[in-house]
C-alpha cells in the first residue's frame, strides 16, 4: 500500500480557535485547557525529575533515590517541599528587582510553549496556524531572564555563566529554525495540528538529518548535556543560579526541566506523529513518546562530557548551519519534483535521506573536525 | 591508535552506558543489608583482658597519639602490679593497631564493632570495666589470626557480584 | 578596530566542587582567557614534619598514610625504605613480594581516582567516575582483608610488613587479576575515542619535553611529555629489578596524553602484580626489628615512584628513637610549578582540565 503525502499547496481554510461542538464555547475551553496545560507541565517535570535520577542512577551502577515513597516515587515532592522552606537570600549588591524578576522571566514562556501543542485530534489551547512560529518566537524570551538572572547576581561566576549562555542560544536559533523548516514544508502548515496529521510517515524517517539538527540544537537551547557549560558543575559553581535559593532557585529548577519536556513534545509532535498510534487512547501515545525522547537526553546526558564554549560556538556555525541550509535545499528538491506514482515514492527517499545525513556527517568529520585549537597567545 | 572521527566514538560510550541498565547496581541497602567487613578490621571500641595484662605500659610507649593512660600499683601478695586505672581516650585514637602489635602478652584487641558513635565526646573516653569482653563487644583479628578464623568471612565485591567480562 | 577589555580576577577559592581538595586559584581573566595564575595553598597544612620529630619511627607511619591519602601503601613504603637505607635492615624475601603486590594495587586504585577525576572534571558527569570507583571498590576490599582498614593501611613496617596475607587473599586476587583488563576495556569503549573528550583534551595543555624535564615533572605528567623515566627501572628500589613491564609514555604531553598514559600503566601494574603472585616464596614477613629503633647517626633519602610522581623522604637521625627531621618531597607540588605555563592562554574551562589532568592531592602539597 502506497502512502500517501500531500505536497501541493494547502488553499487557505479557516481554523476556528475552538471546535464548534466544544461545551460552554470559548471561555470553558480556555479555563479547561489552561488549567490541563499547567498541572500536564507540573506532572511532567515531576516525572522527568524521576526518571532523570533513577534513569541516571542506574545508567551508572548504582540505585536513584528509592527512600521517599515507594520506588522513591514521592522524591520529587520531597524536593518541592525542601525548597519552598529554605531561605530566600538575596546578596546585598544585587539589583533587587531585576533579582526577582528574572525567574518569572523564565518561566514563563516554558509554559506558554505547550498552548499549542496538540494532546489529541483538536486538543489545544488555541490552534494557531502559525503554531511553530510562535513556539519559535517565545522560546527565545527565556534567555533574556536568563540574562537578567547572571546580571543581577553581582557574581563573576554568574555573569560568566550568563553570557556564555546567551552567546550559545543565540548561534543554536539558525540551525533550529531552518530544521523546523524542513518539516513545514513537507508537512505543508506551520500549524502543529496539521503537521501530526499530515504524519503518515513519521518525519523522523523522512528527515533524518532534521531531526539529528533538531535534538542537537534543542539540547544546546535547554542547557542539557553535552552543551552545559552555562551551569557546569565543576567549572562555574552553578552558573547564572548560583546566588538564587528558595523559591526562586526552584523556579529555575522547573525551566530547565519544563524547558527540556517542552523541547521533546515539540519533537514529538514535529517528527515523530505526536499522538498518532494503534491501540492507546491518543494522549498516552504523547506522553509516552515524549517520555522516551527526554530519556534519549538523559542518557546522552549521562555519557557524553562538555564541550567548551568556542567549541559550542564553532559547532553551530560551522558544522550545523551548512547542514540546516543543505537539508533545506535537497527537502526544497524534493518536495518540488513530483515523481511518478508507480515508485514507492517514501521509500525512496528515506533512504536517500539516510544516505545524505550519513555522507554529510562524515564528509564534515573528515575535513573540519580539527583538535587542539583554541589557545590564545597572552 | 586510530582516532574514530565520525561519531562512532560516541555511539559505543551510549553502548556502554545503555548496557548498564541491564546489569544489577553495586550498591547495598545500608541498614538493612550490612556487608560483613573484613576479619582484621580495626574497629573503635577496645578489648582488654584484665587476667593477662600486667600493666606493663608498652602500648602506651607505642601509641602514637598518647590516647592510652595506665596508672598501676604494687601489689605486695601477688607480686605484681595491680592496673587501677587502664583508659583509652578513642577520640584521639587513629586506629592504627600499633597498641595491639606491641602488647607483648596479647592482652590488647581492637574491636569488630564500627557502629560506636556517641552523642558527646566524654562518652568516648573507654575504661577499663567497659573494655572485658562479652559477647556483645567482639574482637577483631587484628594481629590475632585464631580470633580472624571464628569471625565471618569479609563480603568481597568480586564474589557478591560476578560479572562476566 | 580593537575592543578595549580589561582583566579582571577571578578566585576560585578554597572550596570548589572541582579543585581536588582545598586549593585556591587566583586567575587572571580576560573575558574566558586565562592570563594569569597564582595558585595558593596551605589550607590543609597539619605539619606532619613537626610531628614527625615527635613520634617513634614506628610511630610515624600511620602519619605517613596521611600525606597522599590516596595511595597510603606506596607513603607507607617510601617511608620505610628511608629508615631501611638509615639503619641498614634487611628486609625478608615474602614481605619484599608483598610490598610489591600492595603497592601495585594501591597504583590501580589511585590511578582509577584520577582518570576518574580527569574525565569528571571535562563534564562526563560521574559516570566514570562511578565505574571507577565499582573497580577501586573490588582493590579496596581485598586491602580490607589484609590491613583491616580502607584507607589508611598502616600496613607496611621497617623491617618488613606488619602481618601475613590471609588464605582468601590470593584466590581473590586472581579473580581480581582476570577480571580487571576486561573493565580497563569498556572505560576505552566509555570514552576514550569519543570525540568530545578529543576535542576537549587532545593538544590542551601542552607541556614540553624540555620544560617537563626543567621543573623537575615527575610520574605520568613527565612520561606523557615522552620522557622515558620511571623510577622502578632507573633507579631500581626493592625488587623491582625482577619483574618486566613497560613504562608507557606520550607523544605530545597533552591531557590526552597523560589521560592514556595512566590507563597504560595501569595495565602494566596488572602486568607486575601476576608476575609477583606467581613468585611469591614462602617465608617470614618481618625483620627482626626492636620497637623502638634507634638509627645510627646520619641521614638517608630514599624516593619511590608513587601514583603522582617520585615520592621521596629525607630522614636526618641522631640516634634516639625519634627522627631528628623528616622532609618529604611531594611529587604533587613540584608538578603543580608547571601548572602556569601550561595554563596561559588557554580557557576557564581549560584550566579545570589541565589542572585535573596534572592530578594532585592537597595533603601532599600541604602536608
Amino acid at each position: 500500500m502506497m502512502p500517501v503525502l500531500n505536497f501541493g499547496i494547502h488553499h487557505q481554510v479557516f481554523i476556528p480557535a475552538v471546535p464548534p461542538d466544544w461545551p460552554g464555547g470559548f471561555w470553558w475551553h480556555w479555563l479547561f485547557f489552561t488549567v490541563v496545560i499547567i498541572a500536564f507541565v507540573l506532572t511532567m517535570v515531576m516525572g522527568a525529575i524521576y526518571i532523570e535520577r533513577r534513569g541516571m542512577g542506574r545508567m551508572q551502577s548504582r540505585l536513584g533515590p528509592n527512600r521517599t515513597g515507594p520506588f522513591g516515587l514521592l522524591q520529587p515532592v520531597a524536593d518541592a517541599i525542601k525548597v519552598l522552606l529554605k531561605e530566600n537570600i538575596v546578596p546585598v549588591k544585587a539589583d533587587k528587582l531585576v533579582h526577582w524578576l528574572a525567574p518569572v522571566v523564565a518561566f514563563a514562556p516554558a509554559l506558554m510553549i505547550f498552548a499549542v501543542i496538540p494532546f489529541q485530534d483538536g486538543a489545544l489551547l488555541a490552534d494557531l496556524n502559525i503554531g511553530i512560529l510562535y513556539i519559535v518566537a517565545i522560546s527565545s524570551v527565556s534567555t533574556v531572564g536568563i540574562f537578567m538572572a547572571g546580571w543581577a547576581s553581582s557574581n563573576k561566576y554568574s555573569l560568566l555563566g550568563a553570557m556564555r549562555n546567551v552567546a550559545a542560544i543565540v548561534s543554536y536559533e539558525m540551525p533550529l529554525v531552518l530544521a523546523i523548516v524542513g518539516v513545514v514544508l513537507i508537512a505543508g502548515s506551520l500549524s502543529l495540528n496539521r503537521i501530526v496529521i499530515a504524519q503518515d510517515i513519521p518525519f523522523i524517517l523522512l528527515q533524518p538529518l532534521g531531526f539529528f539538527l533538531f535534538f542537537a540544537a534543542g539540547c544546546a537551547e535547554i542547557n542539557r548535556s553535552p552543551f552545559d557549560l552555562m551551569e557546569a558543575d565543576s567549572e562555574i559553581v552553578a552558573g547564572f543560579h548560583t546566588e538564587y535559593s528558595g523559591m526562586k532557585f526552584a523556579m529555575f529548577y522547573l525551566v530547565e526541566y519544563a524547558e527540556a519536556i517542552a523541547i521533546a513534545a515539540i519533537i514529538t509532535t514535529l517528527f515523530l506523529g505526536g499522538w498518532r498510534g494503534p491501540l492507546l487512547p491518543p494522549w498516552l501515545w504523547f506522553v509516552t513518546k515524549v517520555m522516551a525522547v527526554f530519556f534519549t537526553m538523559v542518557w546522552t546526558r549521562t555519557t557524553l562530557p562538555r564541550i567548551r564554549i568556542d567549541q559550542l560556538m564553532a559547532l553551530a556555525w560551522k558544522f550545523l548551519l551548512p547542514l540546516a541550509v543543505i537539508n533545506l535545499i535537497i527537502t526544497a528538491i524534493q518536495v518540488l519534483a513530483s515523481w511518478p506514482d508507480t515508485l514507492p515514492w517514501a521509500l525512496v527517499m528515506i533512504i536517500v535521506n539516510f544516505t545524505i545525513l550519513a555522507v554529510l556527517v562524515l564528509l564534515w568529520s573528515k575535513f573540519f573536525f580539527r583538535l587542539g585549537w583554541g589557545r590564545i597567545e597572552v | 591508535m586510530k582516532f574514530e572521527r565520525y561519531g562512532i566514538g560516541i555511539v559505543k560510550g551510549l553502548m556502554v552506558t545503555i548496557m548498564h541498565l541491564l546489569r544489577h547496581p553495586t550498591v547495598s541497602q545500608y541498614p538493612e543489608q550490612r556487608l560483613n567487613t573484613s576479619r582484621r578490621i580495626r574497629g573503635n571500641e577496645f578489648i582488654w583482658d584484665q587476667v593477662k595484662c600486667t600493666g606493663c605500659g608498652t602500648c602506651t610507649k607505642a601509641c602514637p597519639q598518647g590516647a592510652i593512660e595506665i596508672v598501676t600499683s604494687t601489689s605486695q601478695e601477688e607480686n605484681k602490679y595491680t592496673v587501677d586505672k587502664y583508659q583509652i581516650d578513642t577520640g584521639y585514637c587513629i586506629q592504627c593497631g600499633l597498641c595491639v602489635e606491641a602488647c607483648p602478652y596479647e592482652a590488647l584487641y581492637l574491636g569488630y564493632a564500627y557502629e560506636c558513635a556517641k552523642y558527646q565526646r566524654g562518652e568516648l573516653v573507654q575504661t577499663k570495666e567497659m573494655m572485658l569482653e562479652s559477647p556483645l563487644r567482639k574482637a577483631s583479628g587484628y594481629f590475632s589470626p585464631k580470633r580472624a578464623a571464628k569471625l565471618p568471612k569479609q563480603t568481597l565485591l568480586l564474589e557478591r557480584i560476578t560479572e562476566k567480562k | 578596530m580593537a575592543l578595549k577589555t580589561e582583566p579582571f580576577v577571578l578566585n576560585m577559592g578554597p572550596v570548589h566542587p572541582s579543585t581536588h581538595g582545598v586549593f585556591r586559584m587566583r586567575t587572571t581573566l580576560d573575558g574566558e582567557v586565562v592570563v594569569d595564575i597564582e595558585p595558593i595553598f596551605g589550607y590543609l597544612h597539619r605539619g606532619v614534619e613537626k610531628l614527625a620529630e615527635q613520634r617513634t619511627y614506628t610511630g610515624i607511619i600511620p602519619l605517613t598514610d596521611r600525606l597522599d591519602y590516596i595511595s597510603s601503601m606506596n607513603n607507607n613504603l617510601a617511608y620505610c625504605l628511608a629508615v631501611e637505607k638509615l639503619a641498614g635492615i634487611k628486609v625478608p624475601e615474602r614481605a619484599e613480594y608483598l610490598r610489591v603486590i600492595m603497592a601495585e594495587l594501591q597504583r590501580i586504585a589511585a590511578f582509577l581516582i584520577a582518570v576518574g577525576a580527569f574525565l569528571n572534571d571535562c563534564g562526563a558527569f560521574f559516570t566514570p567516575f562511578m565505574y571507577m570507583f565499582r573497580e577501586r571498590e573490588k582493590i579496596v576490599d581485598l586491602l580490607e582483608m589484609v590491613s583491616g582498614q580502607r584507607l589508611t593501611y598502616n600496613y607496611i613496617r621497617v623491617g618488613g610488613v606488619s602481618q601475613d596475607i590471609p588464605e582468601e587473599f590470593l584466590p581473590a586476587l586472581r579473580t581480581f587479576v582476570a577480571q580487571m583488563p576486561g573493565f580497563i576495556d569498556e572505560y576505552d569503549r566509555l570514552l576514550m575515542q569519543n570525540e568530545i573528550l578529543l576535542a576537549r583534551a587532545k593538544g590542551v595543555g601542552i607541556l614540553t619535553r624540555e620544560q617537563a624535564i626543567n621543573c623537575a615533572a615527575s610520574g605520568p605528567v613527565l612520561r606523557a611529555s615522552g620522557v622515558k623515566w620511571d623510577i622502578r627501572q632507573a633507579d631500581p628500589y626493592s625488587i623491582y629489578d625482577r619483574f618486566e613491564f613497560d613504562i608507557p609514555t606520550g607523544t605530545v604531553g597533552d591531557c590526552y596524553d597523560r589521560y592514556r598514559v595512566r590507563v597504560a600503566e595501569m595495565r602494566q601494574s596488572l602486568r607486575i602484580i601476576q608476575q609477583a603472585m606467581t613468585q611469591l616464596p614462602p617465608g617470614p614477613v618481618k625483620a627482626a626489628v626492636p620497637h623502638l629503633i634507634r638509627p645510627p647517626v646520619g641521614e638517608a633519602y630514599a624516593h619511590l615512584e608513587a601514583p603522582k610522581g617520585e615520592l621521596g623522604f629525607y630522614l636526618v637521625s641522631d640516634n634516639s628513637i625519634a627522627p631528628y627531621r623528616c622532609h618529604i618531597r611531594p611529587p604533587s607540588l613540584i608538578n603543580l610549578t608547571a601548572l602556569r605555563d601550561m595554563v596561559r592562554g588557554w580557557k576557564v574551562a581549560d584550566l579545570i582540565v589541565i589542572f585535573g589532568s596534572i592530578d594532585i592531592t592537597v595533603g601532599e602539597i600541604d602536608r
